[in-house]
């Protein structure tokens, strides 16, 4: 396969208005990846599946990631007046980045071997803005994995033909892939808690305490 | 009747017998389990009635695709929380006396899938299991002495007096509330008039 690199030139060479962003990975396996904006997502999709060096003609897996908004501390020496004097102090600036929902496809041609083309699309936020156009119009197989990211990540893909919840049932309300779901208070007894059910078990007492 | 006499005329060739004990006798011998899995344990149930471990030597070979003519629910697999209220409609929809055998890890507990959130923690929070089987899945050798445990329990069944079956208390339920999809969770998350842990100290 081409590198990431010539991918990315040749989509531009179709697609001149193209806006493409090649996100790297710096682990072993080094599978970097390319950010497509969402309103161009179908246009390069479509190019990928039919341009003849490419034929990336089948999507094997689909997947939603939930990043967290992220507040990044920076310490940074500012000059300030104290009791007169000019001195250089310490302040910490905040940086909030908001958190999104990605959606990522493993892309491989039947046709030429070759791949995976890593794909990624994401979303504005994590709350009104949760949404990305469907890619099953290009690749008929995305369609039951993006009803999946949909139903576990809360993220609306505009186009799809028939979404709905996929492995939860119809009435439920919340997305229990996302990071920041909570689970019902089910706790039951374990002889031997550790780690996050040692935390579960803690919670539940806690929980109990307050109702008494 | 006195067990020993009993037993010692059977020696002679006199075979007497209580209507009680020819009752139970014909019933552990021809329990048909309800057909259906969940899932990995359902291969180990279907080894099971094949040939090699040949669960028809127990009578239990029939596996009927109905409620309406099964004994014996064998709750075989992981229960999701979606699969729940189905497994509790089948078994109210089975005639009584009924049995519940929950075979594997995940059908008496949740197993692996215990923390998380799609997985029921155990059938026995909504119908009245009468063996469990722990295993991951549990080897078809196991299955057959849950049998033999729940052949056992039947031929120990009295019909008359204080400890007799609930099918043969009047009145006592034979159906039992099917679960509702809620927003966040099952409603209600167990039944509390058949599951009631044990609350164990706490320092």
């Amino acid at each position: 396969m081409e590198s990431l690199e010539q991918i990315r030139t040749r989509i531009a060479a179709a697609i001149p208005t193209v806006r493409l962003e090649i996100v790297s990975n710096g682990s072993p396996s080094g599978q970097h990846s390319l950010l497509v904006a969402n309103e161009q997502a179908v246009e390069v999709a479509k190019f990928l599946r039919d341009a003849a060096e490419l034929k990336f003609d089948y999507v094997s897996n689909v997947t939603g990631i939930d990043w967290l908004d992220t507040v990044t501390k920076k310490i940074v020496k500012v000059k300030q007046k104290v009791e007169g004097i000019e001195r250089e102090v310490d302040q910490t600036l905040e940086e909030k980045k908001p958190g999104y929902l990605e959606a990522v496809y493993h892309l491989y041609s039947m046709e030429l071997k070759h791949g995976p083309l890593v794909l990624r699309l994401r979303t504005a936020d994590r709350g009104e803005k949760n949404h990305l156009p469907s890619l099953t119009a290009v690749w008929r197989g995305a369609e039951f994995q993006e009803r999946e990211i949909f139903d576990l990540y809360g993220v609306v893909f505009d186009g799809h033909p028939d979404l709905r919840r996929i492995l939860m049932w119809d009435g439920f309300k919340d997305f229990p892939m996302r990071k920041d779901y909570v689970e019902p208070d089910d706790y039951e007894y374990e002889p031997t808690p550790h780690d996050e059910v040692l935390e579960k078990t803690k919670q539940h007492h806690a929980s109990e305490e307050n109702k008494t | 009747m006195d067990e020993g006499l009993k037993s010692e005329l059977r020696k002679q060739g006199v075979f007497l017998t209580s209507f009680e004990e020819l009752y139970n006798w014909g019933r552990k011998n021809s329990i048909w389990p309800l057909g259906f899995g969940l899932a990995c344990c359902a291969i180990e149930m279907i080894a099971t009635s094949m040939a090699r471990w040949d669960l028809a030597r127990f009578g239990a070979e029939v596996f009927r695709p109905s409620p309406r003519q099964a004994d014996l629910m064998i709750v075989a697999g992981t229960v999701t929380k979606k699969m729940a209220p189905q497994v509790v409609r089948l078994y109210n929809q089975m005639p009584e006396p009924k049995y519940v055998i929950a075979m594997g890890a995940c059908a008496i507990s949740g197993g692996p899938f215990k923390q998380g959130y799609n997985v029921l923690k155990g059938i026995d929070r909504y119908i009245p299991v009468d063996v469990h089987i722990p295993g991951c899945p549990p080897r078809p050798e196991a299955l057959l002495h849950a049998f033999m445990t729940l052949q056992r329990k039947i031929d120990e069944q009295p019909l008359s007096g204080a400890a007799r079956p609930r099918h043969l208390v009047a009145g006592a339920p034979s159906e039992f509330p099917v679960p509702e999809f809620g927003e966040h969770d099952l409603e209600p998350a167990s039944n509390p008039a058949v599951w009631q842990p044990p609350a164990p100290a706490r320092a």
